[in-house]
């Protein structure tokens, strides 16, 4: 009767919440079972539940990108659930991919991509679900290579010891070659030590066993280098340099559970010109790159046909400074206006556009705005580079009060270097001069769906690698906790405070994700502990546990503070400096003393701040010498 | 125009759950480019609904769902359309256009029949012949049904219009309309209970063969498969 291949039972799939998490079968899932051509199996995951990892485009394009090779099979996993994870413990079922539903340990390699920190506990139940060793160095010659990448790969120490290979910057540009040397490996019969340490020679890869950290008494890194000759000491960033010729998943798989980001999604471009100073996407992607307007309009049309979403939204870390967004945004609303088919905006920058559009393609009863002044004050806001002023804020508020929104949405960080308590009342200041506006420009008889309504949210900040930042205490868990009821207070003292809502985020899941995003190699041993007393699922609130990360500290002799709230100085080697993110050190010190002086920065269009992106000879850095050059 | 689409479930798929499954079909219809109908407003939805709810596990040769179409180039078309872009698993048996007087899906539903076959590794009841001749036999078939706040008594006879038993496998139609609706687990509770036996629902595979609306003429009320009210176009 049963005419399928599943790796779980019925059973078992009976059991656990959303069996459709594990089945594969996906439109546009690729299935290659019995094709000979294939010669890598490729296990791409996500660490964390599917819903989470099937958002993620990143996986979409790597996914499309091995597969289109007749010689790869690439299938996803994602983390089992914990009730299918107690059941795969106990019943010993081995972890699988969701296309052939084969045991990943038969694979040829398993990647894992690193998006946040609080998913460092879940790489170990997918490498233990696998049937692996935790540790690279106890994998034999049959087992696949684990291999990282992603953004917290630019700071990969803390989990250094669980890989074989990470794979430093975007994934476009050398799996070929990284496939090739591991398939002649394979047909000579596969030395994992040899293939890794020929591996480590193409660019981008690093092979963390051929590197060695010396430390001085103090903790900190005395020095950071490979222990063979030819292997080299600064590893670069892969960067794609014509994004707009490159792969792009047309056939994107379409979940039959609805996922965080059910839609299609159009990137628009990579990386920022803005340079936050806290923002570490905003560096790491340098420089900015464009797609070309008629390939995304080309894109747009094409997946949405072939995935049948009925929403698509652009991505990009800043869409408004996108060249031609008038123009691709138009296009989208008129064709999809045609299909039935919803626009999601990101966050734009409120003005005329950016009103209209929204309008357009929103009920404006129903949304908000939102704004993400970062700090309360304009001097804090100087400091970490964040060109939005008061003014703009009140004026876009303004607007769009006239235009009938009366919901706005504020995102602030506590706990920025230099902050002062009345940088903190600013949160407040700002929320209540905003409400203020609406009173203003609104007459009493226009005033509908019960008044204005201000919702302010604050994180809190977490210094991370290659940011200019780096060297930045963060707050105690302490001073977090007070700065947040110093906010809450303040907002009750305000005019409009019944306007007003105030959110802020846990402080301890902030000390921990500081405490990764810097760590050293030393803190493998602290994620092994944290994993073995039962952490999995840290990034959801709910699973998170706080004691378990300073109990296992303490096993360790390890100490947060040194981690998280240490002064650092800017002599000292970090565990990330042998990575070349694209921007040198010497610029991120001199916007570290920028900031400290509390002098902003002008943005990559306004003038080039010679950050070392320029070497690239690619996007921003030559189309503005070029434009600069036909004046 | 209104059409009726009649489609099965077997294999993985029979885990994805009837909302999964509507949103499935919004999507592979905008896949296979069919000119269906939009509500209006902000967010417009097709306009589309399905007879009775699938219960996740459950096969089927007899989904329905109704849909709402602006133009169309033939109900072969339409078929051929749906089918390039269904996955594995999934497959749209008929298209038919409904009548003006023809009610929804849902609201037609009057019965629906049922195989039910025991797993690899679970043993069918015990002389499954004699116990459902014997089942059957009774002037009433009393069961107590769990709803959300209390516990409902009911007799299950009336609703059972087909109850047969052959080669270890079991068929049955049944009520299936929203007032008298009975749920296959009910009926094998009851069985099992019968016999004295407990029931372990993962011992058998459900699949729904068919789903019926009644016509009626006169005092004559004969169960006909949900498309055959409708006409090919």
């Amino acid at each position: 009767m049963k005419e399928y291949k599943l790796a779980l039972s019925d059973e078992v799939l009976m059991q656990v919440e959303k069996p459709a998490r594990y089945i594969g079968n996906e439109v546009n899932s690729v299935n290659k079972a019995g094709d000979e051509r294939v010669a890598i199996r490729f296990a791409m995951c996500f660490p964390d539940v599917y819903e989470i990892g099937m958002s993620h485009l990143g996986i979409q394009i790597l996914y499309d990108m091995l597969n289109g090779w007749e010689d790869v099979w690439c299938e996803r996993v994602y983390s089992p659930w914990l009730d299918l994870d107690r059941i795969m413990r106990k019943e010993h079922i081995p972890l699988f991919g969701l296309e052939s539903q084969d045991p990943i340990k038969d694979f040829d390699f398993l990647g894992i991509t690193l998006q946040y920190e609080m998913c460092y506990t879940n790489i170990l139940q997918l490498l233990e679900l696998a049937g692996l060793p935790l540790y690279a160095t106890e994998r034999t010659a049959e087992q696949p290579i684990v291999i990282g990448g992603g953004p917290c790969s630019y700071n990969p120490e803390p989990i250094a010891d669980f890989f074989d290979l990470f794979y430093i910057g975007e994934g476009e540009t050398r799996y070929r070659e990284l496939l090739d040397l591991y398939k002649a490996h394979k047909e000579k019969g596969l030395d994992r030590d040899a293939f890794l340490r020929e591996a480590a020679s193409i660019p981008g890869m690093y092979v963390p066993k051929f590197y060695r950290t010396e430390y001085k008494d103090d903790g900190t890194i005395a020095s950071f280098s490979p222990v063979y000759e030819e292997l080299p000491k600064t590893i670069s960033k892969e960067m794609v340099k014509d994004v707009s010729n490159t792969y792009y998943p047309m056939k994107p798989v379409v979940p039959f559970i609805k996922v965080t980001q059910d839609r299609v999604v159009l990137e628009i471009q990579r990386g920022c010109i803005r340079g936050c100073r806290f923002c570490q996407a905003g560096q790491l992607y340098r420089p900015v790159r464009e797609r070309d307007v008629e390939v995304m309009k080309r894109y747009a049309m094409e997946m949405l046909k072939n995935t049948g979403h009925e929403e698509i939204s652009l991505s990009s870390l800043s869409s408004s400074d996108y060249t031609d967004l008038k123009e691709l945004v138009y296009f989208l609303i008129e064709e999809c206006k045609k299909r039935s088919i919803n626009i999601s905006l990101p966050s734009l920058r409120i003005d005329a556009f950016s009103l209209d559009v929204m309008s357009k393609v929103q009920d404006i009863k129903k949304s908000s705005l939102t704004f993400a002044p970062e700090a309360g004050s304009q001097r804090l806001r100087d400091v970490i580079n964040k060109g939005l002023s008061e003014e703009t804020i009140l004026k876009g508020s303004a607007l769009a009060f006239q235009g009938g929104w009366s919901r706005v949405k504020l995102y602030f960080m506590l706990g920025l270097p230099t902050e002062t308590e009345e940088d903190i009342r600013g949160i407040a200041d700002l929320s209540n001069k905003i409400a203020a506006t609406y009173f203003e420009v609104v007459p009493k008889e226009e005033r509908k769906n019960g008044s204005v309504q201000i919702v302010a949210s604050s994180s809190f900040f977490i210094p991370k690698p290659f940011t200019p930042f780096q060297w930045s205490p963060m707050n105690t868990r302490e001073e977090f906790i007070d700065k947040a009821q110093t906010v809450k207070k303040a907002v009750r003292e305000q005019i409009n405070q019944k306007r007003i809502k105030y959110n802020w985020h846990e402080a301890d899941v902030s000390m921990i994700e500081g405490l990764l995003a810097r760590g050293d190699r030393k803190l493998s041993k602290v994620i092994e502990k944290v994993y073995r007393k039962g952490a999995l699922f840290e990034s959801w609130s709910e699973h998170f546990h706080y004691d378990l990360w300073l109990e296992a500290l303490k096993e360790c002799g390890l100490s947060l503070d040194f981690y998280t709230t240490r002064e650092r100085s800017l002599e000292e080697i970090f565990p990330w400096d042998f990575l070349d993110c694209g921007v040198t050190k010497a610029f991120l010190i001199r916007e570290w003393k920028q900031a400290l002086e509390e002098k902003e920065s002008p943005n990559c269009k306004q003038k080039c701040l010679g950050c070392g992106a320029a070497r690239y000879g690619v996007g921003v850095c030559v189309e503005e010498k070029a434009a600069k050059a036909a004046e | 125009m209104r059409v009726r689409i009649k489609f099965s479930k077997h294999g993985v798929v029979k885990f994805i759950g009837h909302l999964d499954i509507m949103r499935y079909f919004q999507k592979a219809i905008r896949r296979s480019g069919i000119d269906i109908a939009y509500s209006s407003g902000f967010s417009p939805h097709q306009i589309m609904s399905f007879a009775a709810p699938l219960g996740v596990g459950y096969c089927s040769n007899g989904e329905y769902m109704d849909i709402e179409v602006n133009s169309h180039q033939g109900s072969d078309q339409m078929l051929t359309a749906l089918n390039e872009v269904m996955v594995e698993g999934i497959e749209v048996l008929s298209v038919v256009a409904l009548p003006d007087h023809a009610g929804n899906a849902m609201a037609s539903v009057a019965a629906a029949g049922y195989t039910i076959e025991w797993k690899e590794g679970y043993e069918p009841l015990a002389d499954l012949e004699k116990t459902v001749e014997a089942f059957l036999n009774r002037d009433t078939i009393p069961v107590v049904k769990q709803t959300k706040k209390s516990e409902l008594s009911l007799d299950l006879k009336p609703g059972i219009y087909e109850l047969t038993a052959k080669e270890n496998c079991l068929y049955f139609l049944v009520d299936a309309s929203s007032s008298g609706n009975i749920k296959p687990t009910l009926l094998l509770e009851a069985l099992y209970r019968f016999a004295g036996q407990e029931f372990d629902p993962l011992a058998v595979q459900i699949t729904r063969e068919e789903t019926y609306t009644a016509l009626i003429d006169g005092e004559r009320r004969t169960l006909v498969p949900l498309d055959a009210v409708g006409e090919k176009f």
